[in-house]
């Protein structure tokens, strides 16, 4: 705990005329240079952050470009079909294996690419 | 057996009543009663006029009870002889309350400097620093409305005062109760009464002494000039600024250091978000209780006879002078940065370098409505305006630490 006014020496207690003006600009000029100097640690901490967000918004941005593709499908869910699938194929008693050997020997055959032939369904004929 | 009428006439010649009878009035007792009238014209002014009234009604009323005879609230002798390097009871607060009164016991949050540090912890957690740090550039403007407080302390020792003194009165300049506070209570207790009341009145009236001000020292160009919207600040920053300010502050000014400090405090409190039960009670409880016991300890330090001198008139004058001056170093800071930064700025917003907060923000939005109804410059001049509080804080330190010893 501090008690100070008694412990000053006179040539600031009756302090003179010339003193007074220099202590006055002294203060003045001790603010400003406080003032500035925090003003650029603030700045610099400000761009630092403003850094940071145009980073961290940089780094969103490429997975906001890819949102439509993953999540129309989501969207679309059941019913539509991406352009150029094969769509929803029907198997009847053919396992997989053999149905997908099949399509690639008619898409072979025909000379088209597979994702542009569209099998509706496979059935063994018995 | 009990004689009724020696009880009755020694409870007649104990009441306040005998002793305004009994010679309190030659004795100096005017001055007490001039004071009395003093305190109900300040009531009259807080509860009617609005003149501050969460501080100027217990400053009024700590008057009141300090002048009235006999009620022995308040002591100035006692503080007097606690300041006395000569006098047995010099820095003892054992004397001070061996024979305390309310009042004497109120006022030793003042001495120790507890209160203008505890409101400030309150200002802290009530006041968004975002403006601030969105623009940072407004700082200098907090900066450039410190200049009053350096001419009214050259002012002040041209008309006599004390080195102490005079630094005390500067300090009115800054616009900010505390502060003014701190201060004068390590510097200059004997004018502690009349700085207060100065600055808490003067802070009342802002919106009568800045106006023409800004009018005069802005072109009308300038004053509709509309500023951009600045960034967002985040969270983080806000939470990691007040860090920043106190370890920066406080080792460039040591002196600040509990000012500043419980500022910051304050406000760290309300950005964090996980002590939102103390940021509440710091802004609501705390800051209400300190108020009570602030505002009445100072207003009792307004005893008639240290009151009524000269020197109160001078300060009145000073204050005045310090404000006025505050203000149109901001203007003038502000038609600097307006002009560099090639009218993106509207320097209206200097004068809200004043500290005050949120009062001359407020001001300088409505003088810049007036000249263009569609400009909106509150959250501009927020950031000049909490800079005011820090600029005034390190003002206050470098006064104390030149004239503290």
């Amino acid at each position: 705990m501090m008690f100070l006014a008694a412990s000053i020496p006179d040539y600031l207690k009756d302090i003179s005329i010339g003193n007074a003006a220099i202590v006055a600009l002294m203060g003045y000029v001790v603010v400003f240079f406080g003032i500035v100097l925090l003003m650029c640690v603030i700045t610099v901490m400000g761009n630092i952050f403003v850094a940071k967000a145009n980073k961290a918004k940089a780094a969103a941005q490429p997975k906001a470009a890819a949102a439509p593709v993953t999540v129309t499908p989501v969207a679309a869910a059941a019913p539509a079909e991406a352009p150029g699938t094969a769509g929803q194929l029907k198997l009847h008693d053919v396992p997989p294996k053999t149905a997908a050997m099949l399509m690639a020997i008619v898409a072979n055959q025909m000379g088209k690419p597979l994702n542009e032939l569209r099998f509706i369904s496979i059935k063994e004929v018995k | 057996m009990i004689n009724v009428g020696d009880i009755l006439l020694n409870l007649w010649n104990k009441s306040g009543f005998a002793a305004l009878t009994q010679g309190f009035l030659s004795q100096g007792g005017w001055q007490n009663l001039l004071m009395i009238i003093i305190a109900c014209g300040l009531l009259y002014l807080g509860i009617v006029k609005k003149f501050e009234p969460l501080l100027l009604v217990g400053i009024a009323f700590g008057c009141l009870l300090s002048n009235l005879p006999l009620g022995g609230l308040y002591h100035q002798e006692l503080w007097d002889a606690f300041m006395d390097a000569n006098s047995p009871a010099y820095h003892s607060y054992g004397a001070i309350l061996r024979e305390a009164g309310l009042i004497d016991i109120f006022y030793i949050g003042v001495k120790t400097s507890l209160y203008p540090c505890l409101i400030f912890m309150g200002v802290g957690a009530m006041t968004d620093f975002g403006p601030l740090l969105s623009n940072p550039k407004s700082l200098l403007l907090g900066a450039a409305a410190q200049l009053g407080v350096f001419v009214a302390f050259f002012g002040a020792v041209l008309l006599g005062f004390t080195g102490p003194q005079a630094a005390s009165i500067g300090i009115i300049g800054g616009a900010d109760g505390p502060t003014a506070i701190f201060l004068t209570s390590k510097l200059a207790p004997e004018l502690l009464g009349a700085i207060a009341v100065a600055a808490y009145s003067y802070m009342a009236l802002i919106p009568l002494i800045q106006p023409p001000i800004m009018n005069l020292l802005t072109s009308a160009k300038d004053r509709q000039i509309k500023m951009v919207q600045t960034r967002q600040v985040s969270k983080t920053e806000k939470i990691i600024f007040p860090i920043v300010v106190v370890i920066f502050v406080a080792l460039l000014l040591p002196d600040t250091a509990p000012l500043i400090g419980c500022l910051m405090l304050g406000n760290l409190f309300k950005e964090t978000g996980v002590t939102d039960r103390l940021s509440d009670t710091v802004q609501n409880a705390l800051m209400n209780i300190v108020t009570i016991l602030l505002s009445t300890a100072v207003g009792a330090t307004m005893v008639g006879s240290t009151f009524l001198t000269l020197n109160t008139l001078k300060i009145v004058v000073l204050g005045v002078v310090a404000f006025g001056i505050s203000t149109a170093g901001g203007l003038l800071g502000g038609n600097v940065m307006c002009k560099l930064s090639k009218g993106k700025i509207n320097p209206l917003i200097g004068s809200a370098g004043v500290s005050a907060v949120p009062m001359a923000a407020r001001v300088a939005n409505t003088v810049g409505q007036k000249n263009n109804p569609s400009n909106f410059l509150l959250m501009h001049a927020m950031g000049p305006n909490v800079a005011g509080v820090i600029g005034s804080a390190i003002a206050a330190g470098f006064l104390l630490s030149v004239f503290g010893g």
